[in-house]
């Protein structure tokens, strides 16, 4: 279990109930079980006190965590016959976004998304999650299949944002972006969004200009990282956390910003201290926003879509 | 968080600067050091007479050298809810935008307007770097809607100068949305089968890029822009190496294939009307020094008609 810096007291108690049960263990004579509840009890009530209003830095803190589930675990709990596709036609095939063809819930789809990895070796190997031009491209060579072969599209977010790098930039990231959400915009099938992690900037917009956009519970989306907006802004990268509040970058603001049209809940605690449940709810999610499509013709999708982009942040904040 | 370095030491470094280069007499050419007369400056459309440097241009002189007589008509563009986020940084953001108003005489950071170039008629867009950086938000956003859709209305071409340094942070998520909704905007001249053009002027960067600055018909660059996703400097802090020279300038990109043409700023106008009446079926033009057409319900008074400093050679 890795513990953020604001749960370092929960992990002193969580610590020492363990330690007290692994000291009986040891010793059968020991009776601690009532101490050691006692502990939990404690831990228990400080992590529900702890995720009862995480400031917006913590809940960037939270989307960040490493034991989150990534895109790579949902594919393999959520879709059948996942057939992973590669490549941009064009350069390369970049591991930081996995897409391909796969059943949800038997139904046949396109399904694409940024893996950040889980260890060091998958870490670089998917570059962190940050895309590369052969990314996009990849995205929208998959998003033309699915549109030409009349299959929804389902897309997980999860980026600290594009790659900026020397040979992405002379290979046109920019151009990879603009091309990938414009083909959001142009397909003919449904297209859901879920951001399970970070929604970095241009990196996710490329991918998250859907018709529904659903968002974990403690996930963010935002135009610039906290760290990126405080060193510009405020001219010292150490201002994250006001950053981060002054963005309106999570969850809940975007909701009332008409940017996210679903909250998924984590559990308590987050999604990394109970994976298996925060999948299931994201598949029901999908699920949900996708039935909320039933019978829409490709014209109507494409129109609603686009209406749905002019119409956003008319109202602001008071929406 | 001192106010001698705050406030003094400003304030302190603005009188010797100005007396260093009178303001509105003489102006230093960032690229190579020469001085320039102002009139000569802006008459060479902010181009150094010395080593070529396109210096920023405010969209208004621009529209100014580039339409007919240096008349064209504004296109309105929807106002959007203020401060939509409540942002404040070290300042608020109402105080940064009345700043910029007031540093620039102008609304926000774009400007779009209808008239003939050298007698054919299109709606063109600039963005205004000296307005916070050209920064998009949803005023930005909803410019670049209200533009699209006065062409597909009139049936014109649409040209865009592009220059900012990314997306308004103070618009937060609401900035990042022009993304996705100036790309719609994109899609209506598309589909109504009507030429974009993007000419990119310094500096293209961030978000801009990434959306309606790289999804023109024809991709035309000033010289030695600087046209990119992330900046350089983000790019040295990723892979700590130094960058070639040139990168992410306009040569570079054209060599890259990223971009058409790189055209000189004098020879703009007579490129687009050679382009643009070619993509919409029109006879050649008749390049010249052309006053401006007969006045429209809806035009602007003619401004004191300067001559013209573009280089005519139709």
């Amino acid at each position: 279990m890795n513990y953020l810096d604001f749960e370092k007291p929960l992990a002193e108690i969580e610590g020492k109930a363990e330690e007290l049960r692994a000291m009986a263990r040891g010793n059968k004579e020991m009776d601690i079980e009532e101490e050691a509840k006692a502990l939990d009890k404690k831990a228990a009530d400080m992590l529900a006190d702890l995720y009862k209003s995480l400031t917006p830095w913590r809940k960037c803190q939270v989307a960040r965590h490493p034991d989150r589930p990534h895109c790579r675990d949902y594919i393999q709990a959520l879709f059948t016959e996942y057939t992973p596709l590669a490549g941009d036609r064009n350069f390369a095939d970049d591991h930081a976004i996995m897409g391909g063809l796969a059943r949800f819930n038997d139904r046949p789809v396109v399904v694409i998304g940024h893996e950040k990895g889980h260890d060091t070796k998958t870490r670089i190997e998917r570059n962190f999650g940050m895309a590369r031009p052969e990314g996009y491209r990849k995205a929208v060579r998959l998003m033309d299949l699915a549109d030409r072969f009349n299959m929804p599209v389902i897309t997980l977010v999860d980026t600290p944002g594009a790659y900026p790098g020397k040979g992405a930039e002379e290979r046109g990231q920019s151009e990879a972006i603009a091309r990938s959400t414009e083909k959001c915009l142009q397909i003919g099938v449904p297209l859901v969004s879920v951001v399970i992690g970070e929604g970095g900037s241009g990196g996710a917009v490329a991918f998250a200009t859907a018709d529904k956009v659903a968002m974990l519970e403690h996930s963010i989306y935002s135009v610039i990282s906290p760290e990126g907006c405080a060193s510009i802004l405020w001219k010292d990268g150490a201002k994250m956390r006001e950053a981060a509040e002054a963005l309106r970058l999570t969850a809940q603001d975007l909701e009332k910003l008409g940017v996210c049209d679903r909250i998924i809940k984590e559990p308590l605690g987050g999604a990394q201290r109970d994976r298996a449940t925060t999948i299931t709810r994201v598949g029901e999610g999908i699920e949900a926003l996708l039935a909320t499509m039933d019978g829409k013709s490709r014209d109507e999708l494409i129109a609603g879509r686009r209406k749905k982009f002019l119409d956003m942040g008319s109202k602001g904040l008071a929406a | 968080m001192n106010w001698i370095t705050n406030y003094v030491r400003p304030r302190i470094n603005s009188l010797f600067s100005r007396r260093e280069v009178p303001e509105n007499l003489w102006s230093k050419c960032p690229e190579c050091g020469t001085m320039l007369f102002h009139r000569e400056l802006s008459d060479n459309l902010n181009v150094c007479t010395g080593c070529d440097h396109h210096m920023p241009l405010t969209p208004r002189a621009r529209f100014e050298a580039l339409f007919d007589g240096g008349v064209f008509s504004e296109v309105q563009v929807p106002v959007p809810v203020p401060d939509p986020l409540h942002f404040r940084d070290q300042k608020k953001y109402p105080d940064r935008m009345k700043a910029a108003q007031k540093g620039t005489g102008e609304f926000e950071a774009m400007l779009v307007a209808e008239g003939e170039i050298d007698r054919t008629r299109i709606v063109a867009a600039a963005q205004d770097f000296t307005f916070m950086g050209g920064s998009m938000g949803m005023y930005v956003g909803n410019a670049i809607i209200a533009a699209a859709e006065r062409a597909v209305e009139r049936q014109l071409p649409l040209v865009l100068f592009s220059a900012a340094g990314g997306a308004r942070m103070q618009e937060g998520i609401l900035s990042l949305m022009q993304m996705p909704r100036t790309t719609v905007a994109v899609q209506m001249l598309k589909e109504a089968g009507l030429p974009y053009v993007v000419v990119l002027t310094h500096p293209t960067t961030g978000g801009v890029t990434a959306s309606y600055a790289m999804l023109g018909d024809v991709q035309i660059a000033e010289p030695n822009a600087l046209i990119c996703f992330a900046g350089p400097r983000v790019i040295e802090q990723t892979i700590r190496e130094t960058l070639p020279e040139g990168f992410q300038r306009s040569e570079y990109l054209l060599d890259h294939g990223m971009l058409d043409r790189v055209t000189h700023r004098k020879d703009m106008k007579d490129e687009l009307v050679t382009i643009l009446r070619m993509l919409t079926g029109q006879p050649p033009a008749v390049k010249g020094d052309l006053p401006a057409p007969e006045p429209e319900a809806e035009t602007s008074a003619p401004e004191a008609s300067e001559e013209e400093a573009a280089d005519k050679n139709g």
